[in-house]
């Protein structure tokens, strides 16, 4: 059951993944199929249904691409 | 369902310049969150540095100035006497701050000006390419000391917060790290706190920001964190050095 739900705004995500390396649940990863307008990997959730809405990737995402919403 | 986190109003829709992992965006939305939850966002000034940060002026939805290399505090001095119901801050890295800007933020805060400074501590250029820093520490490898910092020839790094902390006019001295989730927090926190001490009129305050260059120290964004806590933090311990609720 989730929690939270996350939104990504891939087109201005440079594949840092430092929301990947600070994601609790570890259901963030960068999307090897998908190349963004900026030439990266985007980031998205490989797991929506995992998600306990903490916010970290959000807090620490340099680029404010991420939006978390409590369910 | 209720929003935890979102893009702060203080940031303009306009898309970061900096490297992947550089942490300037996150201190950015730091800074920019504070000024919406204090709502002092249509009175904030601020003064954008030369450095990576030379473009902060079309990041923050505030009025924003730009000043030449190291004299935020000179120009920010000016805004604040002219204009004292605004609240002025400067956004200054360690290039600039540390090294080239050293008399001015010495001088502003002797004299107490009721000015909030950012001072962003990676550590080394990175807008020029990697050239060795005042704050650059012992045998860290820059591209004008390939060998690393040889403390015989340039001595230790230099301490800001500590220095100013001396300064009976800088009344809020803090130094905080964005490096996890949680030191994200507590610099919020700092950062908040030196906006307010500038509301309450109290004098000069400074809130020094250990941040990363993921691309001049030659590491991945997530490395880079990580030598950020090993290595920095010994190095320039997180603590408040001043505090104005505290010390009269």
């Amino acid at each position: 059951m989730a929690k939270g739900k996350v939104t990504f705004n891939e087109d201005i995500c440079k594949g840092c993944e430092l929301c990947v390396s600070v994601c609790p649940k570890k259901i963030i990863s960068l999307n090897k199929n998908v190349i963004n307008k900026k030439g990266y990997n985007p980031a998205y959730v490989t797991d929506q249904d995992e998600c306990i809405a903490c916010g970290n990737c959000a807090i620490m995402c340099p680029d404010s691409v991420i939006k978390v919403e409590r369910l | 369902m209720t929003i935890v986190y979102e893009k702060s109003k203080g940031l303009t829709d306009a898309q970061l310049h900096y490297c992947p992992g550089c942490t300037h965006g996150v201190i950015h939305k730091l800074v920019a969150e504070v000024l919406v939850e204090l709502n002092i966002l249509d009175d904030a000034i601020g003064v954008a540095p030369v450095g990576c940060s030379v473009l902060a002026y079309d990041y923050f939805s505030c009025d924003m100035q730009e000043a030449s290399h190291g004299r935020a505090p000179a120009v920010a001095t000016g805004i604040k006497r002219v204009l004292p119901e605004n609240i002025v801050f400067t956004y200054q890295g360690d290039g600039d701050l540390a090294s080239i800007g050293t008399a001015e933020i010495v001088h502003a805060a002797h004299r107490a000006e009721k000015i909030t400074t950012i001072f962003v501590n990676n550590g080394i250029y990175g807008m020029t390419g990697g050239q060795m820093a005042p704050t650059t520490l012992v045998g860290q490898k820059a591209t004008t000391a390939p060998l690393g910092r040889d403390e015989a020839l340039c001595g230790k790094p230099i301490k800001i917060s500590e220095m100013l902390a001396t300064i009976d006019g800088a009344r809020f001295v803090e130094r905080v790290a964005v490096n996890t989730p949680a030191n994200i927090r507590k610099a919020k926190k700092a950062i908040k706190k030196a906006f307010e001490c500038q509301i309450k009129g109290e004098g000069f305050a400074i809130v020094e920001v250990l941040s990363t260059c993921p691309t001049n120290w030659g590491k991945t964004p997530v490395n880079a964190l990580k030598w950020l806590e090993e290595n920095m933090i010994p190095y320039y311990p997180l603590q408040n050095f001043r505090n104005f609720e505290e010390v009269k």
